[in-house]
């Protein structure tokens, strides 16, 4: 048995050890295990059982566990519509959960109550409860709510609490029309260009 | 077949019966409403309408008897559908609008009658258990009279303040005309620009 001769020096990530900040640390493994309470009150609820089920796949995201007792939730899905009748229950469930809790507004009705102007719609949830993510659409796309669960990810892992808006995606057809509606008719064709 | 209908009707009740038409094939009678309970006995007993398909209300808010109520029957053995209206109430609606509750005839009747004094505040003389139905009980007024203010709405919990939120509570942006159904809702100048 020989003596250790050589002093070897390991640098930076050779270590073994990674140093990060512990918040940084909760944020990570915050963002990819949330326990969602799914609040399901209107239509809405059929595009959320799209985005459950295979095809969409919310488990790619450590979102896939629903828990129906709000004590073991800590995302909120807010789907659907919410009427006045409703407010104090969806007030409720929001103050049984644990810190740290998120909520995210899943349509338009949840965001800011859609079409529904009238005596016995919420419009917005947030003016009841705090909303960390709202996703626009009547209903919003699988797509569109992946978004907002992406947003809603990045918020926890760097700790920003104040609310975000999911942009919609841009139609392809509809790029380079002002209007951003989808235009119908064929476009002519100049010579020699290729379609 | 139909008509003879509103002949037995006719015959029975005399003048009690105040107009009577069947436009498109729907036979409606028009009554007398202290006879409201005594025509539906009888369409119960002798036409046999073993159905009540709906009862509501209509608010006219120019003629003088204001209100309607509006009864749909149908007989299963018979087939044949009448439709019977009373019309009550003063212009002002002034104290108790009134009349006889059928809800002995047809148990759907119930929660029917419920309905109607929920939105057009129509009491039913001898109904069981007269309660809103669809509104909370703290709600104040009857929601489908044309001079309650359709957008006017009554919160069970007390909305979040601007500043508590930290963001506009009355949002319409991004959530523009182009999502969602456009019509219905209020639609900002410049909402159209943003998203
Ligand atoms: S946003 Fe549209 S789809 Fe979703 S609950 Fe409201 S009306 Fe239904």
């Amino acid at each position: 048995m020989g003596e250790v001769t050589r002093q070897v020096t390991l640098e930076g990530s050779q270590t073994g050890f990674a140093t990060t900040r512990l918040d940084a640390l909760l944020g990570w493994a915050r963002k990819y295990s949330l326990f969602q309470y799914p609040f399901v009150t209107a239509c809405c609820g059929m595009e959320f059982m799209a985005l459950a089920s295979p095809r969409f796949d919310m488990a790619r995201f450590g979102a896939e566990a629903p828990r129906f007792s709000p004590r073991q939730a800590d995302l909120l899905w807010v789907v659907g519509t919410i009427s006045q009748r409703q407010a104090p229950v969806l007030r409720r469930i929001y103050e049984q959960m644990m810190e740290p809790k998120w909520v995210l507004a899943f349509g338009t009705c949840a965001s800011s109550g859609g079409f529904y102007d009238n005596y016995t719609t919420v419009a917005g949830i947030d003016k009841i409860i705090p909303t960390d993510v709202y996703v626009p659409g009547c209903p919003p796309r699988p797509e569109a709510v992946i978004d907002g669960l992406l947003l809603l990810q990045d918020k926890i892992a760097t700790g920003d609490r104040t609310p975000g808006i999911v942009k919609p995606r841009e139609d392809p057809a509809s790029i380079g029309n002002v209007n951003g509606l989808v235009q119908l008719q064929k476009k002519k064709a100049a010579k020699g260009d290729r379609p | 077949m139909s008509e003879r209908i509103l002949e037995k009707l006719k015959t029975r009740f005399g003048t009690a019966i105040f107009e009577t038409h069947s436009q498109f094939g729907d036979d409606t009678a028009v009554v007398d409403p202290a006879k409201w309970h005594e025509v539906m006995t009888f369409c119960r007993t002798e036409l046999e309408c073993d159905m009540l398909t709906d009862l509501c209300g209509v608010d006219y808010p120019d003629r003088e008897p204001r209100l309607e109520v509006v009864a749909h029957l149908y007989s299963i053995a018979k087939r044949h559908h009448v439709r019977v209206k009373a019309r009550i109430g003063d212009r002002e609606l002034e104290g108790d609008v009134e009349i006889d509750s059928v809800a002995n005839i047809w148990p759907t009747a119930n929660w029917l009658e419920r309905e109607t004094f929920d939105m057009f505040g129509i009491k039913f003389k001898g109904h069981p258990d007269l309660r809103r139905l669809l509104m909370y009980p703290e709600f104040v007024g009857h929601p489908l009279r044309k001079d309650y203010p359709a957008q006017k709405t009554q919160p069970l919990v007390e909305y979040r303040t601007e500043e508590e939120a930290g963001l506009p509570l009355d949002k319409q942006l991004p959530f523009g005309p182009d999502e969602g159904m456009s019509f219905g809702r209020k639609v900002f100048p410049g909402e159209g620009e943003a998203s």
